[in-house]
């Protein structure tokens, strides 16, 4: 009868025993699930990517700047990306913070892409510096040229309605909302409207890279507007 | 503007040729810069400790001592340098700020020194980083609650005309300002403890006839204890009282947790007053003695270090919370367990789950009574297991409740969350402050350029000078930018009280129906046709029934900026023939469409000469929301 009471007993115990184990492991298990949650080490994998440009000389000859001004430029390149190449979170920020009273993420957004000319998603020192050249140095075509790069924002060749409201949209979005006369809703849509007959000469829908270069060099404020920065550096 | 972008500048302004194109308007012309210089090396030397840097750096800041022409003040010409004879440590951060854009507080130092010196080289210490910021705001705090606690002590000349009640509930509160306060001080702790002595003593029993079972005293000597009694009680009722009557907002004073307690512990007294001769609720009334207990917490306004203990659990709430969820999970998983185990052995104790809950709670405490002790085998392994987890549990929550009290015991009572409400607040003002600055710095220069122009026209060239605040090129250059957008747009900033005037204005009317045509014609025509003669140009009309919800005064400032930036359009459109007709066919044009900006003028022709746009203007000011659309077509 002993034995029989003890295989009750053990029975029991054996029972008993891989239910609160099976309980133990379940909280063990609950545990882990909100241990990964926290895992940051996953997150601190050291970004690793650093860019050197290239030398002082190649970039001076591919540029229009002089060695003092790349000089400045570079200085102040590294200062705000120390890495050595702009992604584009950065690029929002630092175009934002000249723009304080409206949204310029968006306009940043295309002007990114307007300078990552190889779209890889960064914006290295040559980058910035062959757009800069373009900018303040190039001729009135190449100006031209580039703005309608940034306005093409699929580089096939046209500008869309589509895409210029884009574009308007975003340029309207940074003066923000405090404006006067009141900002409407239409307004981007009426500006491309009015852009669009301007310089679609043939009404096709599209604006081709000629007919915007031919219509922006008959267009006397344009032009003048275009040598406005030339001093910048 | 945040200058530590101030290197991108240039590229913003590049940029801004992919604006061209879309503009219908001409761009405003840049700023000249005076001259081109070559970017060059400053010393700056700090107590012998030479720094260098560039001067373009340190311009980036120009209401700094380093970025503006104070520094000239310093300059040696024998050395060709700038001398400092202040700290050179401390003049690393500064120079770091300019470097950077970030102003960061070093721990180590002190922080009035650091005060010191931010403030001797123009800097406001609001702008330090957020790493370092919590950090320095602690400090501070600190400081000053370490200067305020001296003062205090110094403090103790009572005050002029002070009325009798405010007299009292200083007394009430600080003894130690008067010997009266301080000697009813002590008579209450003295009555508080002889009330909690009597309550103890009253229980013990001090038997004395052999045949009768011992008799506790508060049976024997029911006389005396009750003397005793009532004279605390009539104590603390007049305590109490005088307390109400002191108290300079009686609503909040009887709320207070103290005032709650004092109640409590006097009013069994009553109620047994009341209640004595019936038989049936003396049950109750005993049970009602027990509150009389909480007279001794009445000793918490003699003790600081109550005071912490108390307000540290309260702080611990969710930890002490957290400590008893798990505590029940683990009582109940244990005693079911247990129970289950314990079932099948003979007289066992465990008759029931909750039965259970006993044997659980001593064991995970680790108390161990031994009256109820399983006996199966399987009863003894859970029953160890049981110990050992409640060991773990209960050590857990403990060591967080223990830094809590120390560091509230350190830091006398900070709210924690008080505090960081605070900071939160204080960070997001001053996010917004800086993004205001910008902003309100844009249109003040607008205003300033505006009124510049003016008087450059009307010749007073002193005021030009009044004008000309030191804006650097820098600036300068940024708000050039911001002006290109504007007429990219077609549509200008202002800041945030106009943009309310004008919504509300514009939800308040209708499209205009007072002839605008006529008048905004003529208006426009009027203001090209007199251009030359600006200053005599006077077209008062009628005022607007429709603002005068509005205050005059803020209005006119308002409309200080509303007539001067009108203004601004017209020089540029009438400067050439060919857009003064452009201008007019377009108004023919907007004209049908039905939208049309009555721009009405009123020139203020005495406050010119004064530099401050703010002149109070005639009222006679209107102005309708409508946009126009001036095309370049």
């Amino acid at each position: 009868m002993m034995t029989a009471f003890w295989e009750t007993e053990g029975l029991q115990t054996l029972g008993i025993v891989v239910l609160v184990f099976a309980s133990i492991k379940l909280l063990h298990l609950m545990g882990l699930i909100s241990f990964s949650e926290d895992s940051v080490e996953d997150e601190l994998e050291l970004s690793a990517v650093r860019h050197r440009p290239e030398g002082l000389e190649q970039l001076e000859a591919q540029t229009r700047f002089s060695r003092k001004e790349l000089q400045i430029l570079y200085r102040g390149f590294k200062n705000e990306c120390p890495s050595g190449v702009v992604n584009e979170e950065t690029f929002k920020e630092i175009y934002s913070q000249f723009f304080p009273q409206g949204d310029a993420s968006t306009y940043a957004h295309f002007l990114f892409n307007a300078f990552d000319t190889d779209h890889n998603g960064s914006v290295s020192f040559e980058d910035f510096v062959m757009g800069l050249s373009i900018l303040l140095r190039g001729t009135v075509q190449e100006k031209l040229n580039w703005a309608f790069n940034l306005y093409d924002i699929n580089k096939d060749g046209y500008i869309t309605k589509e895409e210029m409201l884009d574009i308007m949209k975003a340029i309207y979005d940074m003066m923000g909302k405090c404006t006067y006369p009141m900002l409407k809703e239409e307004t981007p849509r009426q500006h491309v409207e009015v852009f669009f007959q301007k310089m679609d000469k043939n009404k096709d829908g599209v604006v081709t890279i000629d007919e915007f270069i031919d219509c922006c060099q008959n267009d006397e404020n344009i032009m003048r507007s275009m040598h406005l920065f030339e001093s910048v550096l | 503007m945040a200058a530590g972008v101030a290197a991108w500048l240039p590229f913003a302004r590049a940029a801004a040729i992919g604006w061209m194109p879309v503009a219908t308007l001409p761009m405003p012309v840049a700023p000249a810069e005076k001259s081109k210089r070559q970017d060059e090396l400053i010393i700056l030397n700090v107590s012998g400790r030479r720094f260098q840097t560039w001067k373009n750096t340190l311009d980036r800041y120009p209401d700094t001592l380093l970025g503006s022409s104070e520094k000239e003040f310093f300059y040696n010409e024998e050395t060709k340098e700038y001398f400092f004879d202040r700290d050179p440590d401390l003049f690393r951060s500064v120079l770091n700020f300019y470097r950077t854009g970030k102003l960061h507080y070093p721990r180590y130092e002190c922080i009035s020194s650091y005060d010191e010196e931010l403030a001797f080289f123009g800097i406001i210490p609001e702008i330090i980083g957020d790493c370092c910021y919590e950090e320095y705001k602690d400090r501070k705090r600190e400081n000053a609650e370490r200067l305020m606690d001296d003062q205090e002590d110094n403090k103790d000349a009572k005050l002029p005309n002070m009325t009798f009640r405010e007299t009292m509930w200083r007394a009430f509160e600080n003894p130690h300002t008067s010997t009266m306060a301080l000697v009813f001080y002590y008579v209450t702790g003295f009555f508080i403890a002889i009330s909690v002595i009597t309550n103890v003593v009253e229980t013990v029993p001090c038997g004395s006839s052999p045949n009768q079972k011992d008799v506790p005293c508060g049976e024997r000597y029911t006389v005396a204890f009750f003397c005793m009694d009532t004279a605390c009680v009539m104590i603390f009722t007049v305590e109490y009282l005088m307390r109400l009557f002191a108290a300079p907002s009686r609503y909040r004073f009887m709320r207070s947790v103290m005032s709650i307690i004092d109640v409590v512990a006097i009013l069994p007294y009553y109620i047994g007053l009341v209640m004595t001769d019936n038989e049936d609720v003396s049950g109750a009334f005993v049970t009602l003695r027990v509150f009389r207990v909480f007279r001794i917490f009445k000793f918490s306004r003699h003790s600081q270090g109550l005071r912490i203990l108390g307000y540290t659990l309260k702080s611990c709430a969710s930890e002490l919370g957290f400590l008893l969820f798990s505590l029940t999970m683990a009582i109940i998983i244990f005693a079911t367990v247990m129970f289950y185990a314990e079932k099948g052995s003979t007289s066992s104790k465990f008759t029931s789950i909750p039965a259970s809950f006993w044997y659980t709670i001593v064991t995970m405490t680790t108390l161990g009574y031994g009256d109820m002790v399983p006996k199966t085998i399987a009863g003894k392994i859970f029953g160890s297991i049981c110990s050992l987890s409640g060991v773990l549990v209960i050590a857990l929550p403990v060591p967080v409740i223990v830094s809590n009290f120390s560091r509230i015991y350190h830091q006398n009572q900070r709210a924690d969350k008080r505090r960081a409400q605070k900071m939160q607040k204080a960070r997001l003002a001053r996010i917004r402050l800086s993004k205001k600055g910008s902003c309100t710095a844009y249109l003040h220069s607008k205003r300033n350029g505006l009124l510049n122009e003016v008087l450059e026209l009307t010749g007073s060239t002193e005021d030009e000078q009044h004008l000309n605040k030191s804006t650097s090129l820098l600036a300068n250059q940024h708000h050039h930018l911001l002006h290109c957008l504007e007429k990219t747009t077609n549509h200008e900033f202002v800041d945030e009280q106009y943009y309310q005037q004008s919504y509300l204005e514009t939800a308040l009317q209708n499209y205009p129906s007072r002839s605008p045509s006529l008048s905004s014609h003529e208006g426009m025509t009027g203001t090209c046709c007199t251009r030359p003669s600006k200053k005599h140009r006077h077209t008062p009309l009628p005022n607007s029934s429709t603002t005068t919800h509005m205050k005059p005064l803020a209005h006119s400032h308002q409309g200080g900026l509303q007539e001067l930036s009108t203004i601004h359009i017209q020089p540029l459109s009438s400067s050439r023939c060919s857009l003064n007709l452009c201008v007019d066919e377009a108004m023919a044009l907007n004209c049908q469409s039905g939208q049309i900006t009555t721009a009405i003028i009123t020139m203020p022709t005495p406050p010119l000469t004064t530099p401050e746009a703010d002149a109070p203007l005639p009222a006679g000011h209107a102005h309708q929301q409508n946009v126009v659309k001036v095309s370049a077509l």
